[in-house]
């Protein structure tokens, strides 16, 4: 091991001592045991299965799930009016697929979300923000959230349909307040349930309101923003479908409904394994997200 | 004098019961430049309060603080506190953290950088740099907590028991350490402890605190030679400095009613 060589720091640019120290006096003296050189060994190689093991063992229950429902579609105790099995499913995507009007139903219904969900995120997240960090905000916008997280905004769509009519415009904004509320409170959640010792770290090293916005509250907010965005997720697609079971013109909601009033329930599954899958692939990104932000806390 | 405390009264506001608590009752004393000044005092009697009135994050009653004869009314480049709770960003490495200061000096990002890596070495966490706090053991926060406050190159150093949360062999390392770095920094000192050991080892002078409200109960200077070697504990001269101001606070605590806590 290389003996520490005890050297006087070196400030650079505020140099109010002298750098060589000083002669005379009991300049560095002491020697300290500094700590052990850190040795590290490689860690032993994971097996095929133990990379894998989550995914193999989730697909497997996955699986069995459909093998037991495919079987109990086939022994016929209902018509499959009643229970479709997961082959009759699929043969009604594809027929939904080459009709053409799936991907119409898919690209309206998707367009919705985005720009609902879009406009959420970009008013709730600097609206919670805002609000968890300065109180007067908070006071005069508190009744206001109240009221509407309480209210089920699903009640809202008839108001919706005659201020917007039956279009996308009417479905956009049931799938906004859905979202932004979720989003917006726990936004403020986080901020105001930062740290008061860091507050003071950031103030005691002479850090501005807009700097420990920054370097502080911004990230110390982030878990919280990512389970509001979550959260946010559910009530989106929740107002997707509702608010097309309601009037709509196109969209997968529509077409649902529409299947489940001729006893076409196979149809019915095909949109709720569709929306299904947008709520997984979102919350999947998420949680992609999450881990990015998560890397400082210790892996279990 | 570089900091000069007179009649400093500080009164806290306890929203809960409708009234001001006064803390601290009219403190008054000098440090020089470069000196290395150890406060202690029995539990509650206003010691944190008076550094955080120091470091510009408490309000005076009245009194004054000033530094270089400039009035002390809001925090500064010039002082650094070292906290009690090492107080780390945990979303930042240790890197990252020891710039935490050094970024709101406005000096250019790559010598910012160079100057917290500097900073990590000088206390001993080479090889850590890049870890983040959870990763890392109490003392080895506690070390970043003290590498950011000198990683500004403050004027004084103001330390708020920054070693009481660790077992008894990491703090006399620490206490070298930090004696270790204050010799080839000699930085104004301020550094308050519950351990009059580390008191009298560490400062050239102890001020000893009275019960709560805080005033100077007693001075005692500390003429022991520099450097000291951890085994000037031991000595004769050392242990009835020690015994003196261990006097000074039992006293205290008995008027406070806490002997049988002291
Ligand atoms: N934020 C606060 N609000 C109200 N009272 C406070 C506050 N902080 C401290 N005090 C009171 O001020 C007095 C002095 O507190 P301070 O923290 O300065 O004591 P201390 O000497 O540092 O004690 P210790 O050695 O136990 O850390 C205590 O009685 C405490 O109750
Ligand atoms: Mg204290």
């Amino acid at each position: 091991m290389a003996e520490r060589v005890e050297e006087p720091i070196k400030y650079d640019s505020l140099p109010n001592f002298p750098a060589e120290g000083f002669p005379g006096t009991d300049m560095g003296a002491t020697r300290v045991p500094r700590d052990s050189p850190i040795r590290t060994t490689p860690l032993p190689p994971q097996t095929w299965f133990q990379r894998r093991e989550a995914l193999l063992i989730g697909s497997s229950g996955v699986a069995v799930f459909f093998i037991a429902w495919q079987a109990v579609a086939s022994a016929r105790i209902w018509s499959p009016l009643f229970l479709p099995g997961p082959v009759d499913v699929w043969q009604a995507f594809l027929e939904l697929v080459n009709d053409g009007e799936l991907a119409t139903d898919i690209a309206v219904s998707g367009q919705e979300f985005v720009i609902g969900y879009a406009l959420a995120a970009l008013v709730g997240i600097p609206c919670g923000l805002l609000f968890g960090w300065y109180p007067r905000l908070r006071y005069v916008f508190d009744p206001f959230i109240t009221f509407f997280y309480a209210t089920p905004r699903i009640v809202l769509i008839p108001l919706f349909i005659i201020w917007l009519g039956i279009g996308v415009e009417s479905k956009i904004a049931v799938i906004y307040l859905g979202a932004v509320f979720a989003i917006l409170i726990n936004t403020m959640a986080g901020v105001r349930s930062l740290d008061a010792s860091l507050l003071r770290v950031a103030r005691s090293f002479g850090a501005g309101d807009l700097h420990i916005f920054r370097t502080i509250a911004l990230p110390g907010s982030v878990p919280f923003i990512l389970t509001g965005l979550r959260l946010g997720t559910g009530h989106a697609l929740i107002g997707v479908v509702v608010a097309e079971y309601v009037a709509a013109q196109h969209g997968l909601g529509r077409m649902m409904m529409i299947a489940g009033s001729t006893f076409q329930s196979s149809k019915v599954f095909v949109g709720l394994f569709l929306i299904a899958s947008a709520g997984l692939l979102l919350t999947y990104g998420l949680q992609r997200i999450e881990r990015h932000f998560d890397a400082w806390r210790p892996q279990r | 004098m570089k900091l000069q405390a007179r009649d400093v009264v500080i009164h806290h506001r306890r929203q809960r019961y409708g009234d001001m608590l006064l803390a601290v009752d009219g403190v008054t004393f000098d440090i020089a430049d470069g000196e290395f000044v150890a406060i202690v005092g029995p539990s509650g009697c206003g010691k944190t309060t008076f550094l955080n009135a120091v470091d510009g994050l408490l309000p005076l009653t009245s009194g004054s603080l000033t530094l270089d004869g400039r009035q002390i009314d809001r925090p500064g480049h010039d002082r650094a506190m070292v906290f009690q709770q090492p107080s780390l960003l945990p979303w930042r490495t240790v890197t990252g953290n020891v710039m935490y200061g050094v970024e709101l000096l406005r000096i250019p990002n790559e010598e910012a950088r160079g100057r917290a890596k500097r900073f990590v070495d000088l206390v001993g966490l080479e090889g850590f740099a890049e870890s983040y706090p959870l990763e890392l053991s109490g003392g080895m926060q506690q070390r970043v907590n003290l590498a950011r406050a000198l990683a500004v190159d403050p004027e004084v150093l103001l330390l708020d028991e920054p070693f009481a949360a660790l077992d008894a062999q990491t703090r006399e390392t620490m206490q070298q350490e930090l004696l270790r770095i204050w010799n080839q920094t000699r930085k104004t000192a301020v550094f308050i402890t519950h351990d009059i050991v580390e008191a009298v080892y560490l400062a050239d002078r102890v001020i000893v605190f009275t019960a709560r409200p805080g005033r100077v109960k007693e001075i005692v200077r500390v003429d022991i030679p520099r450097p000291r070697d951890l085994r000037v504990k031991r000595e004769p001269g050392f242990v009835e400095i020690e015994r003196r101001i261990w006097e000074s606070i039992r006293e205290e605590s008995a008027r406070d009613g806490l002997a049988a806590t002291a």
